[in-house]
């Protein structure tokens, strides 16, 4: 009853959104607004119909309605409630739904924003957003689809996977699909500008809040699953270039360098080519991402042809991608840029360099990623590079890139003098030579950590430099210090929040160089009352009990913490999910800005007299955590409405 | 014109850099996917590889003071003798699937730095006797903690 009305109304979606597009895009073409307003009343249908449906499959989780087989794969009667509303979006079909409706969402915020104002652009984006948008409920109806019958009905159902009840699982999803889907939009205005020729500036003035909302979810999902990564997975790590990460990142890299790359053609008519086709490699990464995710084309070449959500989403990226590009070539000519580069030491070349960076840190991470893939189809072994190669390609890149972080926001447009120079970058990088000379008298243990910290105190020093100098002007207009602050970062909020950002990233910097050559582990076997001991800590095990929680079993080991004075006791765990094939490792840990202290139970007897345990202390970890709040606190910054004024 | 020039030739560096930088990552921690029969006929000591393969049921042995742990892995031709330091993981189990990363050793055993379990996404519907298992386990560790 359920799955039937279910995927009714999915089905009159899809109805809908086809029907939609094409009145968007005949209405464009010939100019007739009944028909754009008939699309739009199309999109107010979807976005309804989505969004019942979300609400229909989120019901039968609470209800526990085990005739939808994707509610009894993904619950059971002992899931907490919380856990049974993640459970909506723990898996293929609901995350699906989950993207559809944000599409519908964000269609419909694109046609309350964008109606009046961007007349030729906006009837052409609302049909590129429906066409879409019709591919994603085309897969809920054929190819992943979240309403289907299960029968017979189960008595109880199969239980969300152990690994993503946790409260991460809540946000991240949530994040990453809202950054995901946020460069849709983009995309939707850039296609509308290749179709009208109107490809000067007006639709990325109209995309660039826009892009900063999506990357700031898309940030943000980043981050999340970082966190879930480190306190969920129990391997002490935060990032394991993983496909499903890489997936993620990549769209962040070229979303990051479009962020720029803008700025460039708003001031300098620069670049626009680039602007195009960065927007659409984002767009068609994202899509990418899921398709390598999804699609189960990691484990072999050969196996995404056993399901046809790969052949479904390869086949639309194709399109996507083929009839972007002969959008491009059609209007070659238009996007020859006005401007040009006037010298190699200026702003412009800065952006460029910056931009070079993140799209070739892009690329190497697609060619680890789809190496094996490659090499499997080519040549027929399987060949992978793990996370070293990840790692040594990319350091190199991300530490250029934070260079030039310092580098671009300063230095002059066109053609820097030597006096601009002197000016902006004597004292950063006297200071950040001075910091390189400290880190070494105090013991850096390697030159990769002494270059991070000098390059860090380098760009700190001009954000800091940049920041006084313009408080200090508006002192000497008479104006009293915290407000001025305050105002001056209101004021040119893109600006700021842009500063705020790369603080943010600096400090993650810091966080990921410090957890990388600090960090100390050991794993070994304790009797009850025995000491095991790591970097001045003493870790005394003191037996294990057990637990009944409501959907599974809990067996607790208990160590006593301490470094001279007691710290308490940390409870690593494993738990017992009957339905689960394993038991799976509970993480118990202690934050702390120096250091962090990481407890993973291992093997254990059955008396309760033994265990084996991983113990970690890693060191800086949390300077992650707060630069990424630093970070999303700058992004949300740039996202206010500019108001430029009084200078 | 100039200007174009040094903007191409700068280009081409920083393409010729990533492209060396790739490939000295590449040839540095490529590793190559095998199986124990394909392992056997072939293992250069030394060499980075990654073994897929079961766990031979009665092979696995674990020795929780010294942290050794060693078992066989079968690909239902040959078989290939592995030796790890460290705690099985999650998932890890006699008749489970297993991907190893490590080296074949001239001693004639493949030594394994990581041990990642297969195992599917999908859960297994609770099954009777698991279950029982976990209660046995359950009532002893609770009878023990009294």
């Amino acid at each position: 009853m359920t799955a039937d009305l279910g995927y009714g109304m999915t089905l009159v979606a899809l109805g809908l959104a086809v029907y939609g597009g094409v009145a968007a895009g005949v209405g464009a073409r010939t100019g007739r607004l009944a028909l754009v307003e008939s699309a739009q009343h199309a999109v107010l249908g979807v976005f309804v119909l989505v969004t019942s449906g979300f609400a229909l499959l989120t019901y039968a989780f609470l209800t526990f309605d085990f005739s939808v087989r994707y509610v009894a794969t993904n619950t059971n009667l002992g899931t907490p409630f919380y856990y049974r509303i993640t459970g909506v979006w723990g898996a293929l079909e609901g995350s699906i739904i989950l993207w559809s409706w944000m599409l519908a969402l964000y269609t419909l915020i694109l046609i309350l924003r964008h109606r009046v104002g961007a007349r030729e652009l906006y009837p052409w984006a609302l049909a590129t957003m429906l066409g879409i948008l019709a591919f994603f409920l085309l897969v809920m109806t054929v190819a992943a689809p979240p309403f289907q019958r299960q029968v017979p009905v189960p008595a109880d159902g199969r239980g969300l996977n152990p690994l993503l009840q946790d409260t991460g699982m809540i946000t991240h999803p949530v994040a990453l699909y809202l950054g995901f889907t946020g460069f849709t939009v983009p995309f939707a205005f850039a296609m509308a500008a290749l179709i009208t020729g109107r490809i000067g500036d007006t639709w990325l003035v109209l995309t660039r809040r826009w892009i900063i909302v999506a990357w700031y979810f898309l940030s943000l999902g980043l981050l999340i699953g970082g966190w879930w990564s480190y306190h969920v997975l129990g391997w002490g790590g935060y990032w394991a270039w993983d496909p499903v990460e890489n997936a993620a990142f990549m769209p962040w890299l070229t979303g990051t360098a479009f962020l720029h790359s803008v700025m460039i053609q708003e001031r300098r008519r620069m670049l626009r080519l680039w602007n195009i086709s960065l927007v659409i490699l984002t767009f068609g990464l994202t899509l990418f991402g899921t398709f390598l995710t999804r699609s189960g084309v990691i484990a072999s070449v050969h196996a995404f042809t056993q399901g046809s959500i790969g052949v479904l989403f390869l086949s639309f990226l194709a399109v996507v991608l083929l009839t972007a590009l002969a959008l491009v070539a059609w209007r070659w000519d238009a996007l020859r840029s006005e401007g040009e580069l006037d010298s190699v030491v200026s702003r412009e070349s800065a952006f460029l360099l910056n931009n070079v960076l993140l799209v070739a840190a892009a690329f190497t991470v697609f060619f680890g990623t789809v190496f094996p893939l490659l090499s499997e189809a080519v040549r027929g072994v399987k060949v992978s590079v793990g996370a070293p190669f990840f790692n040594q390609v990319n350091v190199p890149l991300f530490l250029s890139l934070v260079f030039l972080m310092g580098v671009g926001p300063l230095i002059a447009w066109r053609r820097a003098s030597l006096d601009n120079l002197k000016r902006n970058f004597l004292w950063p990088v006297a200071l950040g030579i001075v910091a390189a000379a400290a880190a070494f008298a105090l013991g850096v243990p390697s030159l990769l950590a002494a270059l991070t910290f000098a390059t860090t105190v380098f760009v700190a020093v001009t954000i800091a430099l940049d920041f006084t100098r313009a408080t200090r002007v508006r002192l000497r207009l008479g104006e009293s210090l915290l407000p001025t602050m305050g105002r001056l970062l209101l004021r040119h909020n893109r600006r700021y929040g842009g500063f705020v950002v790369h603080l943010g990233i600096l400090i993650i910097a810091l966080g990921v160089m410090g957890s990388h050559a600090w960090s100390v582990q050991t794993e070994t076997t304790l009797h009850r009352g025995e000491t095991a001991e790591l970097a001045g800590y003493r870790f005394r095990f003191d037996g294990l009990s057990a637990v009944e929680e409501s959907n599974h079993f809990k067996v607790v080991g208990e160590f006593t913490v301490s470094n001279g004075r007691a710290l308490g006791v940390l409870r690593p765990a494993k738990k017992f999910y009957p339905q689960a094939q394993a038991p799976i490792a509970y993480v118990d840990y202690r934050l702390g800005l120096r250091e962090d202290l990481y407890l993973v139970l291992g093997d254990f007897t059955r008396d309760g007299s033994q265990a084996t345990v991983k113990l970690q202390v890693n060191r800086l970890v949390s300077w992650i955590w707060i630069g990424g709040v630093v970070l999303t606190l700058g992004a949300l910054l740039a996202i206010l409405p500019e108001r430029h004024k009084s200078v | 014109m100039n200007r174009r020039r040094k903007l191409i030739g700068g280009g081409v560096i920083i393409a010729a850099a990533l492209a060396y930088m790739i490939y000295a990552g590449v040839t540095q921690s490529a590793a190559y996917f095998v199986t124990p029969a394909e392992l056997r006929a072939s293992a250069v000591p030394g060499k980075a590889y990654r073994l897929g393969g079961m766990v031979v049921p009665g092979s696995l042995k674990w020795e929780p003071r010294s942290l050794d742990l060693s078992f066989t892995l079968s690909d239902g031709i040959a078989t290939a003798p592995v030796r790890y330091k460290g705690t099985p993981p999650d998932m890890f189990g006699e008749g489970r699937g297993a991907v190893l990363e490590g080296s074949w050793t001239a001693d004639g055993y493949f030594k394994a730095n990581l041990i990642m379990a297969k195992h599917s996404e999908e859960y297994k519907a609770p099954h009777d006797k698991s279950e029982a298992g976990y209660r046995e386990l359950f009532k002893t560790l609770r009878g023990e903690g009294r």
